[in-house]
């Protein structure tokens, strides 16, 4: 793919812009980069996913600064990471970072993933609760779908499942 | 454990074989990222909290249900030099950040080479499995079930909201990246490559070099993979990429048929030019030798050219590269000479010197 810019190099920079809620998308190469001011200086001509996250975190900072609470004063307790190294290095410390962080990574989620909640694969030892409360929800949606389709056998069983699971989680 | 016996042989013992729709998608991958819930992530842990995670991930390879996977041999990062790093890089068995910035890093390979584990990466472990061909959810399928081993054994960082929890931001939730290589000359030639390259990074995928992350696209090779890990199942994700992997397979198989309709005798040209090249070039860089494959591979498959196999091709591409070449010439290679060996050893490879 050639740079969109000068049409002559070869594009080694693909990245979306989110302004506004509008997207666009950049192929650019790396000369054509540094003159639209996309690189982001002190990163020695690299531009890695790490300094596109800390562009869109300290974004973040300077739109939500005048809120009560500074993010100099976020700490990870159990790593030691603030807020403003891990908006620096788009990296976490450890995974408390994130308990720590919570507040203010919803809006990180959204734009990187579009999504902030986790809906895959459950680990079995861990997850426990989670993972019962994710086989009843999918057999509300088996039990549902009985009912539309009139077969009321097959839902009867199912509501006792779904009785049985819930009487596991609250005990 | 030497790496030695993983970078005697260009080609793993799974390129020989040939997956499905082989003569567009190179290979499938699936890379799962996992952290202990107990240590920092490598970035801030101390030299000891990763060696006490290499050891305790190294104890895992002790359940007997890895012995389906054949032998697997864990290798310390410290104990290979520069070159055998390198190559196994070109081999793609581990990533350039374990080789050149990792501490205590380590990588537990299966005989066959299509499982790799790396360990003390960005995260303290990186299953990642390798087929040849179109075959994602054969590899999807094999990283879970390892996936579940390392579970019984270790406790992963792991949140009933955010998933699994990982170093990167990018990379959190089901920590899965999911790519297949593609070669796509006539979506290039036909100046369809564009149009189609973006339409995939508008739903939540993306387009890179090769060797990942801010590496170009050479000799036609794209590397398609899901950007979105949090949010989407891995079934989805895999889904998601496999039906567009299968409509710009559709793409690339039309365009290929237009070309050799509409224009055949160019395309000649171009593929018997190129096949010219390589077999009787003094020097050629690494930029020339890949573009110049692309055109032999796709007169191989257009049946232009023949009595060369797509295997050859796969293993001139790993030897083609700095690390393999300078092996092969048993280090006599000098910094100015890279050129010129790389030619003498496509000419031998295409039995004409």
């Amino acid at each position: 793919m050639l740079c969109q810019e000068c049409g002559k190099r070869p594009a080694s920079l693909h990245f979306s812009k989110i302004v506004n809620g509008d997207k666009s998308e950049y192929h650019l190469c790396e000369a054509c980069a540094r003159e639209k001011g996309e690189l982001i200086p002190g990163t020695s001509g690299g531009f890695s996913i790490h300094n596109l996250l800390s562009g869109l975190l300290n974004f973040e900072t300077v739109e939500q600064g005048k809120r009560a609470e500074s993010p100099e004063n976020l700490r990870c307790e159990v790593c030691g990471m603030t807020y403003s190294q891990f908006s620096k290095l788009g990296r976490f410390g450890c995974s408390s970072c994130y308990k720590y962080f919570n507040d203010r990574l919803d809006p990180l989620f959204k734009r990187v993933h579009g999504s902030t909640v986790h809906t895959g694969k459950v680990p079995v030892r861990v997850g426990g609760a989670i993972r019962t409360k994710r086989q009843i929800d999918d057999l509300k949606r088996r039990l549902q779908d009985s009912i539309d389709h009139e077969e009321f056998e097959a839902a009867a069983q199912l509501r006792d499942q779904i009785r049985e699971l819930e009487r596991q989680i609250s005990e | 454990m030497s790496a030695i016996r993983f970078t005697e042989q260009p080609l793993s013992h799974w390129m020989k074989t040939t997956g499905a729709e082989s003569e567009i998608v190179i290979s499938s991958r699936v890379r799962i990222a996992r952290n202990l819930k107990q240590h920092p992530f490598p970035l801030l842990a101390t030299n000891r909290h990763l060696e006490e995670v290499q050891d305790e991930l190294k104890e895992v390879l002790d359940d007997p249900r890895f012995q389906v996977y054949g032998e697997i041999h864990p290798i310390e990062l410290s104990g290979l030099d520069e070159l055998n790093k390198k190559m196994l890089v070109e081999k793609h068995l581990i990533s350039p950040n374990l080789a050149n910035e990792s501490r205590n890093g380590a990588v537990f390979i299966s005989d066959d080479e299509s499982l790799s584990i790396m360990v003390n990466e960005e995260d303290h472990l990186r299953i990642q499995c390798l087929y040849p061909g179109f075959q994602l959810k054969e590899a999807w399928e094999k990283a879970t079930a390892v996936d579940d081993i390392f579970e019984d054994h270790v406790n992963f960082a792991f949140d009933d909201k955010r998933g699994y929890l990982t170093s990167c931001p990018t990379n959190v939730g089901t920590g899965l990246r999911a790519s297949v290589m593609m070669h796509l000359p006539a979506l290039v030639l036909t100046q369809q490559i564009n149009r189609i390259l973006s339409a995939v990074s508008q739903i939540g995928l993306t387009v890179r070099g090769i060797y990942g992350e801010g590496s170009e696209a050479m000799g036609n090779l794209f590397q398609i993979s899901n950007q979105i890990t949090l949010g989407q199942s891995e079934a989805e994700i895999i889904d998601n990429l496999r039906s567009v992997v299968l409509q710009i397979i559709g793409h690339e198989k039309a365009a290929r048929e237009r070309l050799i309709q509409e224009s055949r005798l160019r395309v000649t040209d171009r593929v018997m030019r190129s096949f010219g090249i390589l077999s009787h070039a003094a020097m050629i860089d690494s930029k020339e030798a890949a573009q110049r494959l692309s055109d032999v591979r796709l007169g191989v498959d257009l049946g232009l050219i023949e009595g060369l196999t797509p295997q050859c091709l796969n293993e001139l591409m790993v030897l083609t590269q700095p690390g393999f070449l300078y092996n092969s010439y048993d280090g006599s290679v000098e910094p100015g000479e890279m050129d010129m060996y790389r030619a003498r050893l496509i000419r031998e490879k295409l039995g004409k010197v």
